[in-house]
């Protein structure tokens, strides 16, 4: 009785702790601009099951796809025997969907175990590859310190989580031959489960019976444990991806990645100037919303649509767009990466800012400047590699391009030479100098 | 002018009561750029080889805008978008080709919203369809016979329109070996000019963008480096010269590859 206590004490607070950070990401998110992203729900659905559920972007790199492939699905399914623990745990029995699903269950828990054993090797892999191998993306200058120790502790809660898993199973299944199992005895010698069936013997074969209580209490107790630490992990993670992916998938960018968003309070701006009719002087109506005044381009998180600030916390931080980034791969500042990294720390910063001291605190503190400087932003090509390597459709580029409106039509700082560019287009209708009415004199030249 | 270099304006169609089939969006480059003047022309050709009835703007052209928005500098994009857009409608304009996949871009993709909404070509799109409909054929010839040819693909008509096919269903018509770079289609590295850096320095790093790309090119070892765009096209010509392979690597635009073969 006393655990079923404590297993429901801890399970409230896992997943209230838990719910109530996710709904401070989610108050920061909404801090954004907003953008229209109602439209197309059934292509929108079929981008989510792609990209998210289907993983089809990550295959670009196949080994890291096949790799994250199996702890990606071992996942997804431990989430069946995650039931069983909960409902095990909060009325006392053990193993209760076994009798009710029969073949089934073993078949379920087979699978999981597999899969487990799988996701083990290649969690293995993902350490080394992190630590030993010499992988530029990972050891770049934005993955100093907390990022690195972020990406190692994901993997090593993983490898906990499934040496608990085998603990809890290969204990029981010795147990279980010796008719000591709690598990309601169904006339059988063995749970058959496709792993555990060897491995438990193997490992506890010669231990007494108390031993291999303890033995499964522990797989079992630190499995759900682990689960909650994990759980509450992830909003102060890069790994949050896992659940983010599949809004942020869902919510992408449907138009051709080469079009960028028009500006309407510019477009506005733009046809009253060129309307001979219009009153230059006229005040605007009374309750027109576009009366209040928006900063042009961003300057800070609040500045970005809500869909950017998704963006930001949906980063793991692989670095793909980074590799990508013709800028970066010469050497330039400029890596999309810290650009979505950036994006998020601000945001945290800004967001527990104003949740401590009120909606109208201003640290003096902007993402301009304080995280992102300018030459980064010059560097960028607005080639699109970025966000077309992305596995979870991410647009640093957008990002980039506002917080250059920003500092071109708010604050006039733009490079020289493309100062020169722009008066050209003004002046003569192309960015050098020529004249517009030598525009046709190609057709007479030789 | 021989018949292939017929090139009437907007104007001069509109005062003899035709209409033609499709304009021709020469755009800046094309327009004032000594090497992407000869790729207009090559364009040129090939439209009246085909019998293509079209027509240019000449003086009444102006940029598009696609350097200023992206430079940062809405007010002067959409300031050229809408005087465009103006002249456009005033011709009521239906389908346009251009020469160049920046201006194509904003065409086809940010005029819309600001009420110019045509049917907008690059013109490699629009030189395969010919081909493909038996309009234009393309011999082969001997000129390319055993060249290596790579293509290199424009970042606004590539990643960021998925044309990805056209220009090298062009190139296959030419009795040359078509080779790809390791990063080529979606994955293809950008020749340095778009997000108007082209008309800037580049920021501090170890090398330009062009070498790199260059480099790349050159692993395949090819004769020719064939572009879609005025701007690759520059940049990878620089590059070349900046590893000293004038003489071995031509940079040239699909347009003027098809308007040889085609003996334009």
């Amino acid at each position: 009785m006393i655990s079923i206590i404590i297993f429901a004490v801890l399970l409230l607070l896992g997943f209230g702790f838990f719910a109530m950070n996710v709904n401070k990401i989610r108050t920061n998110i909404l801090m954004g601009r907003d953008v229209d992203r109602s439209d197309n729900k059934g292509e929108r659905l079929k981008v989510m099951s792609l990209i998210a559920l289907g993983q089809k972007k990550m295959f670009k790199k196949p080994i890291p796809a096949i790799l994250h492939l199996c702890l990606y699905v071992a996942f997804v399914v431990t989430q069946i025997e995650l039931l069983e623990i909960i409902a095990d745990g909060l009325t006392g029995e053990h193993r209760v969907f076994r009798e009710a699903l029969g073949g089934f269950y073993t078949f379920i828990i087979s699978f999981i175990e597999v899969l487990s054993v799988l996701a083990f090797v290649a969690t293995f892999i993902f350490l080394a590859r992190r630590n030993l191998l010499k992988i530029p993306r990972f050891n770049m200058k934005e993955m100093k310190g907390w990022p690195k120790i972020d990406g190692n502790m994901i993997l090593v809660m993983e490898l906990i989580l499934v040496t608990f898993i085998f603990m809890m199973n290969g204990a029981d299944e010795v147990l279980y031959s010796q008719g000591l199992s709690h598990a309601e005895n169904l006339g059988d010698q063995s749970f058959g489960f496709a792993i555990s069936q060897f491995v438990g013997p193997a490992l506890f074969g010669g231990m007494s019976e108390s031993s291999l209580i303890i033995v499964e209490r522990i797989g079992w107790w630190g499995h759900i444990l682990m689960v909650f630490t994990f759980l509450n992990y992830l909003p102060f993670s890069k790994h949050f991806h896992i659940i983010l992916a599949f809004p942020n998938t869902y919510f992408s960018n449907l138009k051709p990645q080469g079009q960028f968003n028009n500006m309407e309070a510019v477009m506005k701006e733009v046809k009253l100037m060129m309307d001979p009719d219009a009153d230059p002087y006229a005040v605007p109506e009374e309750g027109d919303e576009d009366a209040v005044v928006q900063r042009f381009g961003a300057k800070d998180v609040e500045d970005l649509t809500w869909k950017n600030l998704l963006d930001s916390y949906t980063c793991t931080e692989c670095g793909r767009c980074t590799s990508s980034c013709p800028a970066n791969q010469t050497g330039k500042l400029l890596s999309p990466r810290k650009i979505m990294m950036d994006t998020r720390d601000r945001l945290e910063e800004k967001g527990e800012g104003l949740r401590k001291n009120g909606k109208d605190y201003d640290d003096g503190k902007s993402l301009l400047n304080d995280y992102i400087t300018e030459e980064e932003l010059w560097a960028c090509t607005s080639c699109n590699a970025c966000v077309e390597s992305c596995p979870v459709n991410i647009d640093p580029l957008s990002i980039i391009m506002d917080m250059r409106r920003y500092l071109v039509m708010e604050e006039s700082k733009v490079p020289n030479e493309l100062a020169g560019m722009i008066s050209n287009i003004e002046n003569n209708g192309a960015p050098w100098q020529f004249s517009p009415e030598d525009r046709l004199n190609w057709r007479e030249e030789k | 002018m021989s018949d292939l270099m017929k090139v009437p304006t907007m104007a001069e169609m509109t005062a003899n009561g035709e209409v033609p089939e499709i304009l021709f969006w020469v755009g800046c480059s094309g327009s004032f750029d000594d090497r992407a003047k000869k790729i207009t022309k090559a364009i040129v050709k090939i439209l009246n080889k085909c019998e293509v009835k079209f027509a240019v703007l000449g003086a009444e052209e102006s940029c598009t805008g696609d350097p200023a928005k992206r430079a940062g500098n809405e007010f002067v994009f959409q300031m050229q978008a809408m005087q465009n857009i103006e002249v456009l409608n005033g011709y009521e304009i239906k389908k346009i080709v251009t020469g160049c996949p920046h201006c194509f871009n904003t065409m086809k993709n940010e005029y819309p919203e600001l009420g110019g909404n045509y049917d907008v070509v690059h013109h490699t799109q629009l030189i395969q369809s010919l081909i493909e409909e038996g309009r234009l054929q393309v011999a082969g010839g001997d000129t390319f016979k055993g060249k290596k040819i790579t293509f290199h693909d424009p970042c606004y008509l590539g990643r960021g329109n998925n044309v990805y096919e056209a220009p090298r269903e062009m190139l296959s018509k030419l009795d040359a070996e078509l080779v790809e770079m390791r990063n080529c289609k979606a994955k293809g590295l950008c020749c340095g000019a778009g997000g108007a850096q082209m008309f800037k320095e580049a920021e501090k790093g170890d090398k330009e963008v062009n070498v790199k790309r260059t480099e790349e090119a050159m692993e395949v070892k090819p004769n020719i480096i064939a572009t879609g765009c005025p701007f690759c096209n520059t940049m990878m010509t620089d590059g070349v010269k900046n590893k000293d392979q004038e003489n071995n690597i031509q940079v040239i635009d699909v347009a003027e590859l098809i308007a040889t073969a085609a003996d334009l």
